[in-house]
């Protein structure tokens, strides 16, 4: 993927909305034919970076090339890019063959081969024998699927979709994340998608750039942003996660020790390559932390701390619980006062009776587990 | 259970069963349909005085149809009416959409100029025009149908401001975004507006143009102080013949009147629900 050239190269810019910086000196490169998710909360400036390589919006400062192209002078109807808005925009008054035909019209496509594209183009998103309908007779997610095959219609370089999924309902969001996937595998187009939801970037993206008040905070795989966050702000962000304040007190090539007042002595397997005796953050996923009932560890397995050799430990109160089905999650206080997430899945269907509020209970997890964190 | 006779007791909401609100809305469609239906029934009395019933007869009507001075004041009315709606639907649909779209210093002043000619009181644009018309020595003797242009004008100016507003009560509900659509799947400036916005606004237009049409058809007022001589709209015609008596001859010449705006309000209404049920796709 190196050697290729990108197909949309984001070069230092900038968009200002008074003193405002929506989009703040922001670099980015997105090759051909990836599954790109610009993700970051509301407000964060990642519509506004869409809405500028669709055009609709001018760059302060900066540059942005499409295939190579300076896009600086080029209006959004001249530009090989199509989007798909979020409110879908299909256009009322027209049929859903016309909705999708409009583009390959403006461009004088003529008229049988526009018919056949339109209808290769309904069939693609599963909408075959639906062109003479009007939108007010589809449902939320067909019309999201028109909005869709009138951008892909014009087999754009790149396709744009601004919070693709929001409007639709939990069940049919989740399997149009699969299908989005597997329709960006089939027309290799590239895709850009912005949104605020975490499973729908994790599930979808080959690449993910999570913005923060304009700037990106991290830019990498769903899973190395999962498992690798660089900054508290993405750890937070995506996914849940436990966040202790700390001092590095050791941190040598094989070995790492966080001394946290909250958690206490937090041992990694692995350096950190910071400051010695800065103030960290550790970050532990709720999902990384063993629980069982106090001494069970022991009698198993002789361990010294009620935990597996190499483990950290810890010892607390179940405080809180929520069943969620799949699995449950348990707020725990710490000794110290603090409280620790954890989240357990309910492997049989008694699992959740074993553990219920005031229980008092041990917590381990292994020494890769938790992330250290500069800032 | 309605054939057992048996009647439920009536629910907090079904107000149309209680006594005082039929009573009540029996009272007003009487007090608004009564003299539209008498003017209509009389205009069909055999007699030359108003008040007793003598017997049905079309002669008023042949005779209102064969009165060349009314029929004249008539096809004045319903030429001016026509090309004021044509011209006020398109400067008020530019206007409601300048008012939309852009943002400009003066804007407010703008606006509230534009709905002054809703609020000042019609004798005061009457003499308005009267005056204006005088000083600028508008001419009066030009042939038919150029001879209306002062009153057109007139009527352009009050009548644009209406449809303005209803276009742009109808622009508020449209989705920007479909524009922008439209654009980025390679419209330019033009072809979005033809083939996005103005769809859009397309029942603002027919709504308009109705009030427009009505509005200029049986204005009184400013078209007094506007026509000449020669110049005789049919509101102010009727006013002439009624200063000497009311016969049923005007009584036949109003009835047509309404008859052409109740069909062409039906027609409007029509083509309004159709597109209404097409444009809730969103």
């Amino acid at each position: 993927m190196e050697d290729k050239q990108p197909i949309i190269s984001i070069r230092n810019v900038s968009k200002r909305f008074g003193q405002v910086a929506a989009v703040d000196n922001v670099s980015l490169n997105i090759m051909p034919g990836e599954f790109f998710v610009l993700l970051g909360p509301s407000g964060c400036g990642k519509t506004t970076l869409l809405r500028m390589i669709a055009g609709f919006e001018i760059p302060t400062e900066g540059q942005i090339l499409i295939d190579g192209q300076d896009m600086a002078k080029v209006p959004p109807n001249k530009r090989p890019v199509n989007m798909v808005f979020q409110s879908y925009a299909v256009f009322p008054h027209m049929s859903v063959a016309d909705n999708v035909g409009y583009g390959l019209k403006i461009a004088g496509v003529g008229k049988a081969e526009r018919e056949s594209r339109v209808a290769e183009a309904l069939e693609l998103v599963k909408l075959d024998g639906f062109g003479t309908r009007k939108p007010n007779q589809l449902s939320g997610g067909q019309r999201q699927r028109v909005a869709l095959a009138r951008s892909l219609v014009m087999r754009p370089k790149v396709l744009l979709l601004d919070e693709p999924l929001s409007a639709l309902d939990a069940k049919l969001r989740a399997q149009m994340q699969f299908e989005l996937a597997d329709l960006q595998d089939h027309v290799g187009i590239t895709f850009i998608t912005v949104t605020h939801d975490q499973d729908e970037a994790l599930s979808m993206a080959g690449r993910i750039a999570v913005m923060n008040k304009g700037d990106i905070a991290q830019l990498a795989t769903p899973s190395d942003l999962y498992e690798f966050p660089a900054n508290r702000f993405v750890a937070d962000f995506v996914g849940s996660v436990n966040l202790f304040e700390g001092r590095l007190t050791l941190d040598e090539p094989d070995r790492a020790a966080v001394d946290c007042p909250g958690l206490g002595k937090v041992y990694l397997n692995h350096g950190v390559t910071g400051p010695h005796g800065a103030d960290v953050w550790v970050a532990i996923r709720p999902e990384k932390i063993y629980l069982h009932v106090p001494g069970a560890g022991k009698a198993i397995r002789g361990a010294a701390e009620d935990a597996p050799e190499g483990h950290n430990f810890a010892r607390g109160q179940i405080k809180g619980m929520s069943y969620l089905g799949d699995i449950t999650l348990y707020d725990i206080r710490l000794e110290s006062g603090a409280m620790l997430r954890v989240s357990r899945p309910n492997l049989s269907r008694r699992d959740q009776e074993d553990f219920t509020w005031d229980d008092r209970v041990s917590m381990h997890w292994r020494a890769d587990s938790a992330v250290v964190l500069l800032n | 259970m309605i054939g057992l006779g048996k009647r439920t007791p009536i629910a907090p909401l079904e107000y149309t069963r209680r006594l005082w609100m039929r009573a009540w809305v029996g009272l007003v469609l009487f007090f608004l349909y009564a003299p539209l239906i008498t003017l209509v029934a009389f205009s069909f009395n055999d007699s030359r005085r108003n008040i007793v019933w003598r017997g049905f007869t079309f002669k008023y009507y042949e005779k209102a149809l064969n009165n060349d001075s009314l029929m004249e004041a008539l096809v004045n009315s319903i030429t001016i009416a026509a090309l004021a709606t044509a011209v006020s639907v398109v400067l008020g649909a530019l206007a409601a959409v300048m008012l939309w779209r852009f943002r400009f210093p003066m804007k407010a002043a703008a606006e509230g100029a534009m709905a002054l000619p809703i609020v000042v009181p019609e004798i005061c644009m009457g003499v308005a025009m009267l005056v204006f018309f005088a000083k600028i020595g508008f001419p009066t003797d030009l042939p038919w149908p150029f001879n209306l242009g002062a009153i057109t004008i007139a009527h352009i100016t009050f009548c644009f401001p209406f449809v303005t507003m209803v276009v742009r009560s109808r622009l508020a509900s449209f989705n920007r975004e479909e524009e922008e659509a439209a654009k980025d799947l390679g419209a330019n400036e033009w072809q979005a507006f033809r083939d996005v916005l103005l769809p859009h606004m397309k029942p603002g237009l027919v709504a308009g143009a109705l009030l427009a049409f009505t509005l200029s058809l049986d204005d009184f007022v400013i078209t007094f102080f506007t026509s000449g001589p020669n110049t005789v709209t049919f509101p102010v015609k009727v006013y002439s013949m009624v200063r000497f008596s009311v016969t049923p001859e005007v009584n036949a010449a109003s009835a047509m009147v309404i008859a052409l705006t109740v069909i062409l309000t039906t027609i409007t209404l029509k083509m309004q629900s159709r597109m209404g049920t097409i444009a809730q796709g969103h």
